[in-house]
């Protein structure tokens, strides 16, 4: 099996408080893994961890093989949409052109090249039309889809979602999910912060139990048991932390 | 115009310049209230300023200012990292102390540095008059260099405003970034002081960002309406207070850039409040509208008996969104439709024989 994600002895802590405690886990390339654990189990932070956006208390990451490097931009980042200022003044265009800024480096603007990896990426998620639409005037749906368009146009290896699907109708689910497999078709490792345990089988192939330690982590067919649930989930009250800022 | 005055609009246009498109920074990042707290933050800077040095030169004093105002903005973070203090919190209480000291202070210069100190309480609310061209200058090449820098970091300014989560996955260094956008705030604030005063110092930050925010969906265009309507706050205000003698400079500025931000509120196009209420008017319309067509349509579809017809049969075809009830209940109050209790609505029938005519 190849790892697009390895991690060993994490631990992050906020103010004392173990978020994640003792994380041994990996991820294999290739796949769609699903995160899956209680509200405060750490899965927001796992992602943050492997981002960079967090810096661990204690840890190896390794990215594909190698210690992350951001500046590689081989993992792309969909945070969760509620922790956005829909306010700001930018358009979905400006927001997909913001994925392109990795290749660009210092004081180079945007140009015809990354527009087109934009509107590519606005194509594959189906917001051609609304190029231009104030961010603002979003629905829930099509913001969701602006965030996985900027990591498209990032067009980057691994991809990490902090729960895509949540408050999301239907339709925009399916569609998300469509880009999603086309992702993994094309070889590239998605992993996925996700709520609705009814799903997991049917979307993902891998699942990483979580409740501040890792309690599973495999195939489906291995991990994804009513014994590992009960006791991600139940089993034993664990603390409810609150997450840790960025740094 | 004689020239003392050409220069104090010029010199109050560039302040309002500079701190309206600075301040749009922190607007959009919804820290607003960091302005406030280095700005009076920086009244003890100033008057300490003064009493170590002896020295009334604006530069002396504006280091002053900028020093106590980034210790106040340290202070805070120091806060932050050690204590569960809310960072709203944490600012409102660095204002206060650094301002409570500040005042003490300054009545303390007044007892003890008597007259000498006649210039110092101009910092409280501004004075415009006593610009001078060398203080153009000063404001003249700090605008430029700020100008450069924020063009320069254009869109890594952005994405770190917007998301700055992401643009620490990018591998930008957001924490370098973010300290520059607090100094580039501290310069502001430190070059308008004199005109502004510390009081109202971040009103011409904030007003303009927030007014030009209204008019625009686009960050570049936000900035420059913002750094715009400083500018002409700025210069007009300098120019009425030149009217009388000793009218304080900072609330006319702040006078007008209140008017500009409440007018921007109300009438700018879409995300202005009588923008928004034709637009809630236009779609209560339309929904009574679509609320009728349907009854219509379910009284066509069983014309023989005139029964009413429940508000979920409506519901259900309109869509969850549409507040049917409520309209229901409009209507009735308009007299265009009437509610049988238990068994639902119908269209009223002011002329049932005509109504019946038209069906036939």
């Amino acid at each position: 099996m190849k790892w697009a994600i390895e991690i060993e002895d994490l631990t992050v802590a906020y103010q004392q408080k173990p978020v994640l405690w003792d994380i041994d886990t990996a991820i294999p390339v290739g796949q769609m893994t699903a995160i899956v654990g209680p509200n405060g189990a750490g899965k927001s932070t796992l992602l943050k961890a492997v981002l960079g956006i967090v810096r661990p208390v204690a840890g190896r990451i390794r990215v594909l093989g190698k210690p992350f490097q951001p500046h590689e931009r081989r993992v792309a980042y969909v945070p969760q949409r509620a922790e956005l200022d829909w306010e700001f003044p930018a358009t979905v265009l400006d927001v997909a052109l913001m994925g392109t800024y990795g290749r660009l480096g210092w004081l180079r603007r945007p140009g015809r090249t990354e527009r087109a990896i934009a509107q590519a990426a606005l194509e594959r998620v189906g917001l051609t039309e609304l190029a231009n639409r104030p961010i603002g005037q979003l629905s829930g749906g099509q913001q969701q889809r602006v965030l996985l368009a900027r990591a498209l146009a990032q067009e980057a290896d691994i991809y990490l979602l902090d729960e895509p699907f949540q408050g999301v109708d239907a339709p925009t689910e399916a569609a998300l999910l469509d880009v999603l497999r086309w992702l993994k078709a094309q070889d590239k490792t998605v992993v996925i912060v996700h709520h609705d345990l009814s799903t997991v089988a049917e979307y993902f192939d891998w699942v990483v139990l979580l409740n501040v330690q890792c309690i599973a982590c495999g195939p489906i067919s291995e991990a994804f048991t009513p014994e590992n649930l009960r006791r991600t989930y139940g089993g034993r009250t664990v603390v409810a932390v609150e997450e840790p800022k960025a740094l | 115009m004689d020239f003392t005055l050409r220069v104090v609009m010029t010199g109050a246009a560039l302040l309002g310049l500079i701190s309206g498109a600075l301040g749009t920074l922190a607007v959009l990042r919804r820290q607003g209230l960091i302005g406030d707290a280095v700005s009076h933050a920086a009244l003890p800077g100033i008057v300490l300023a003064f009493l170590i040095s002896g020295s009334k030169a604006p530069v002396v004093l504006q280091l002053g200012a900028a020093v106590s105002g980034t210790l106040a903005l340290l202070w805070v973070q120091t806060i932050l990292r050690t204590t569960r203090i809310r960072f709203d919190a944490a600012l409102g209480m660095a204002l206060a102390v650094f301002f409570g000291i500040g005042v003490v202070l300054l009545s303390l210069a007044q007892h003890t540095a008597g007259a000498a100190q006649a210039g110092l309480d101009r910092f409280l609310f501004g004075q415009a008059a006593t610009l001078l061209r060398a203080d153009l200058m000063v404001m003249a090449i700090v605008g430029v260099t700020t100008f450069f820098l924020v063009v320069a970091l254009w869109k890594e300014v952005k994405l770190v405003l917007f998301d700055a989560d992401y643009a620490r996955a990018l591998g930008l260094p957001v924490r370098r970034l973010e300290m520059l956008l607090i100094v580039l705030l501290v310069v502001a604030i430190v070059i308008g002081l004199q005109t502004v005063g510390v009081v109202l110092m971040s009103a011409v930050l904030i007003a303009p960002g927030a007014a030009a925010r209204q008019w625009s969906k686009r960050y570049g265009q936000v900035f420059l309406l913002a750094g715009f309507f400083g500018l002409l706050s700025g210069a007009t205000g300098a120019w009425l207070s030149s009217l009388a003698p000793r009218l304080p400079t900072g609330p006319i500025i702040v006078l007008l850039l209140s008017f500009l931000a409440t007018l921007s509120l109300f009438v700018a196009p879409e995300r202005g409040l009588l923008w928004q209420y034709r637009k809630r008017k236009k779609a209560a319309r339309n929904a009574q509208q679509a609320v009728l067509t349907v009854l219509r349509e379910l009284e066509r579809r069983h014309p023989h008996e005139a029964r009413p017809h429940p508000a979920a049969s409506i519901q259900t075809l309109l869509g969850p969104e549409v507040p049917v009830n409520a309209i229901l209940r409009q209507l009735e109050r308009h007299g265009q439709v009437q509610h049988e209790p238990g068994r639902g609505w119908r269209l009223a029938d002011r002329n049932p024989e005509a109504t019946h005519e038209s069906r036939s």
